[in-house]
């Protein structure tokens, strides 16, 4: 039993325990971090990753893997900062005529940082590892579009006959030619993905050497291995001879499992990046961190998808019923701490050709009018389940929102969750297993409506929606002259599936970064790239 | 003694076996595919899919799974995680900080613990008894991830006194801290029972005896008292031992230590068989080597406890 006079003492430490923690919460930001950093080349910097899968560019497409990747790689062309339009980086030019067919122009001069030369040879070997089924690497489907893609990937379980993709030729060393099985107005963006970068031989005769040791042909080199989980380190390549010299001599990734942590270790000045800050230490964040603390729009997306299969949800009243019912606004607030944005659009606010308000009344909180419209509809009877993985704890959080406001909205009484690790929930969502609502969140590749809009209701698609309509106006879209021109035909394909709702849009997500006062030039962006390694320049 | 030995060394294999069969049993029932769930919202291509369980084994039958496992096992091969790299590998890498995270709070654990709990005992209801008492329950009570980032705000980002996170600044610099916030829970265990146990014995009849002989008070507590006190406390180090390597989780989070702990939590998540099950192995050889420790430590501290 304790006595009167220890729980004092406990009690007093626990307070001044709380007291030292609250001081220092705000100990941060001396006067010495606002000085101008001067843009001299030179010194390193520090940034918090999480551990990626893989360092070979076609094997992964973790954003944690991207990261690393935008320093040792560069791609035939790249996504500008602003408006995310191809701009040229390992290619002079990428040209087309017919959108079918493109021709990509290598710059002549550029190296590995081994000394071997980069040539069409490197981007079309790459390419064919990356899309070669048995080699099982993780951006195999981002070369789906190349003609004999499908002789590479049989379905019926046959080793392949050959190893090499009929659509690619090399014309000479700085040359290749790329064949599609169908026209592509957006290919050009796609050729910003790291997977379309190219690799040395090196990376063919010892795969798992190259992945922990990678070789590239971009502004900064290993220094040293990939210490798995522990650091990965860069330093400037002298090789590099391409159009984004590096400021900074060095950077160091250092590995965090958790972002709570790399924060921590942000703000006893111990690591200079984090670009990851957790939503729910926002406001902290800001206070702390002044304008060393930036929220950027992302690409990525968070849905209701609807089972389609299922009656109860095949009307499109239903499914507006239900979406008229959540108030987004409130739960980005309440959960994410205004980080994240209400969605109005299929599409993420960054991509061109996304329009405000194109979701209309549907996505607005209007829980009079979603009831009335439900009864309309004939109501809705049984059990409403909710599936999502039980990987993040602010799923749970939304999710429990999300079911008090389809009670006491639409007066669903009986609702249910059902949650589980993801290796259980995607066989059971991509089997069309689910008897309710799910949670569908999506990461966009390249900036366009087409990625969203193909990949989340293209053919084959979750929902289990189909509509002939939708479908030919994306493929009049693919085969548009430009990227720009297929923008209107993608617009009308997704006020079509906003018309029919198979999935509703919740909110578009933002990224929190805050960085020290020993780095300046700070440049993210929303596509690919993320921050950008090479423009940092650093206090030494 | 050495048969004694033998035949405790020799129950550890049935031991071994069943665990790693039951732990192989468990991942395999589980519903679902790991190689969908690798790549989240995205459909993997049907060809990838297939090539992936080739290589991972994953539509083989149950038995067939485990007896390649165990062929495996006896030629020094773990398998592969998910990524590609060798379970021995990552388990090699793992293991030593796990290791010497838990040796160094183990280590805390003892000192403090014993430490503490001989001091508390012989200053019986006075302040120092009950500081003791009150601060041990207190670092019971606090989750340990709410004393590490206590910790890691106060000692390590306010006074600057420890790294904040991470193995980097190596031994003993880079475990002192997560090492503490680890022992916390232990450390107050061990004083508390070594307090009660060590009263027991000073009011216990040989000791009196000792005292009345006329032997030194130290020499009456530490031969006498101490000695006989520390069986339970023993008993309790010893399986503490293994829970303090296998509770790492959080701490290792928490620190960002790169040890066990995140790995076996990141390969029950990703479903990777044989890594949760190469981690499992290891972990109980350390408890059935740490209990057979105890058991005979027993023989060292109490001469009436034979074995044969």
């Amino acid at each position: 039993m304790l006595t009167r006079r220890q729980l004092t003492l406990g009690a007093a430490l626990a307070t001044l325990a709380l007291l030292a923690a609250t001081v220092t919460g705000c100990a941060r930001g001396s006067a010495d971090d606002d000085r101008p950093i001067p843009a001299v080349p030179g010194g390193a910097y520090s940034v918090a990753l999480t551990e990626p899968d893989h360092l070979t560019p076609g094997r992964t497409t973790s954003s944690y893997a991207l990261q690393v990747l935008e320093g040792l790689f560069d791609t035939p062309l790249a996504l500008d900062p602003h408006d995310g339009h191809p701009v040229p980086l390992a290619a002079r030019s990428v040209t087309s005529s017919d959108q079918r067919v493109w021709t990509l122009n290598l710059r002549p001069d550029a190296v590995f940082h081994n000394g071997e030369r980069v040539t069409a040879h490197s981007f079309a070997a790459a390419w064919e590892a990356a899309a070669y089924g048995p080699d099982g690497w993780g951006a195999n489907a981002y070369f789906a579009q190349i003609d004999g893609y499908d002789q590479l990937n049989p379905t019926d379980g046959r080793q392949p006959a050959t190893r090499h993709l009929t659509g690619l030729t090399v014309l000479d060393d700085t040359t290749l030619r790329v064949t599609l099985k169908a026209p592509f107005s957006q290919f050009p963006m796609l050729l910003a993905f790291p997977a379309f970068a190219p690799l040395p031989q090196a990376a063919f005769s010892d795969p798992d050497g190259f992945d922990l040791h990678p070789v590239g042909n971009g502004p900064f080199e290993m220094a040293g291995g990939w210490q798995h989980n522990q650091r990965i380190d860069l330093r400037r390549a002298a090789s590099y001879t391409g159009p984004r010299p590096p400021m900074a001599d060095a950077v160091h990734f250092r590995i965090f499992t958790s972002t709570d942590t790399a924060y921590t270790e942000l703000s006893a000045g111990h690591v200079d990046f984090v670009t990851n800050v957790p939503a729910a230490r926002a406001y902290e964040a800001r206070r702390t961190f002044g304008h060393h603390y930036a929220v950027r729009p992302s690409g990525t997306m968070d849905y209701l998808g609807l089972p389609l299969w299922d009656p109860r949800y095949a009307k499109p009243e239903v499914r507006r019923a239900l979406s008229m019912a959540i108030d987004r606004k409130g739960i980005t607030r309440a959960i994410y701490n205004e980080v994240f944005i209400p969605a109005d659009s299929l599409v993420a606010a960054t991509i061109p050709g996304h329009r405000a308000g194109a979701c209309g009344e549907a996505c607005d909180y209007q829980p009079d009018k979603a009831r009335e419209l439900l009864q309309q509809a004939g109501g809705f009877s049984g059990r409403l389940e909710l599936y999502f993985a039980n990987s993040d704890p602010s799923y749970l959080q939304w999710m429990t929102a999300v079911a008090n406001e389809l009670r006491q909205n639409l007066g669903i009484r009986d609702i249910a969750f059902r949650t589980m690790p993801g290796a259980d929930l995607t066989p059971i969502l991509n089997n069309r297993k689910a008897t309710g609502p799910y949670r569908q969140n999506w990461v966009a590749d390249y900036p366009s409506e087409q990625d969203y809009l193909a990949g989340l209701l293209g053919r084959g698609n979750r929902p289990g929606w189909s509509s002939p309509d939708f479908d030919s106006l994306l493929a009049r879209g693919d085969a548009a002259p430009t990227a720009e021109a297929g923008i209107s035909y993608y617009q009308q394909a997704e006020d079509l599936a906003l018309q029919q709702l198979p999935l509703i849009p919740l909110w578009n997500w933002q990224d929190q970064s805050a960085w020290s006062g020993r780095v300046g030039n700070v440049l993210f962006d929303p596509y690919v790239a993320g921050l950008h390694l090479e423009q940092v320049t650093v206090r030494h | 003694m050495g048969r004694y030995l033998l035949r405790r060394l020799l129950y550890a294999v049935p031991v071994l076996l069943a665990t790693t069969f039951l732990i192989h049993t468990l991942v395999f029932v589980l519903p679902g595919d790991p190689i969908q769930a690798l790549a989240g919202d995205r459909p993997v291509p049907p060809s990838v899919v297939a090539e992936l369980h080739r290589r991972y084994h994953l539509d083989d039958p149950l038995f067939v799974q485990y007896a390649r496992y165990l062929r495996g096992l006896l030629s020094g091969d773990l398998g592969r995680t998910f990524t590609g790299e060798p379970v021995a590998n990552a388990l090699a890498g793992h293991w030593l900080v796990t290791l010497r995270l838990g040796l160094t709070a183990w280590f805390l654990e003892t000192v403090l613990g014993i430490g503490l709990g001989v001091w508390a005992a012989l200053r019986r209801g006075r302040w120092a008894d009950r500081a003791v008492l009150g601060g041990t329950t207190l670092a019971s009570a606090v989750p340990v991830y709410i004393l590490g980032y206590l910790a890691q705000l106060v000692l390590g980002v306010r006074l600057g006194w420890f790294p904040v996170a991470g193995a980097e600044a190596g031994w003993p610099t880079a475990y002192l801290l997560p090492g503490l916030v680890l022992a916390s829970f232990g450390a107050g265990y061990v004083a508390r029972l070594t307090r009660s146990s060590v009263l027991e014995s000073l009011s216990a009849d040989y000791v009196r005896t000792a005292t009345a002989k006329g032997l030194s008070r130290r020499r009456t507590v530490v031969v006498h008292a101490l000695r006989n006190s520390l069986v339970p406390v023993v008993t309790f180090l010893g399986i503490e031992l293994g829970s303090l390597l296998a509770g790492a989780v959080v701490t290792e989070y928490v620190f960002n230590l790169p040890g066990i702990g995140q790995q076996v939590f990141q390969a029950i998540q990703l479903r990777e068989g044989p890594t949760v099950v190469g981690i499992t192995t290891v972990l109980v050889l350390v408890f059935c080597l740490a209990n057979l420790a105890v058991d005979l430590l027993y023989g060292l501290l109490d001469p009436r406890i034979r074995h044969d």
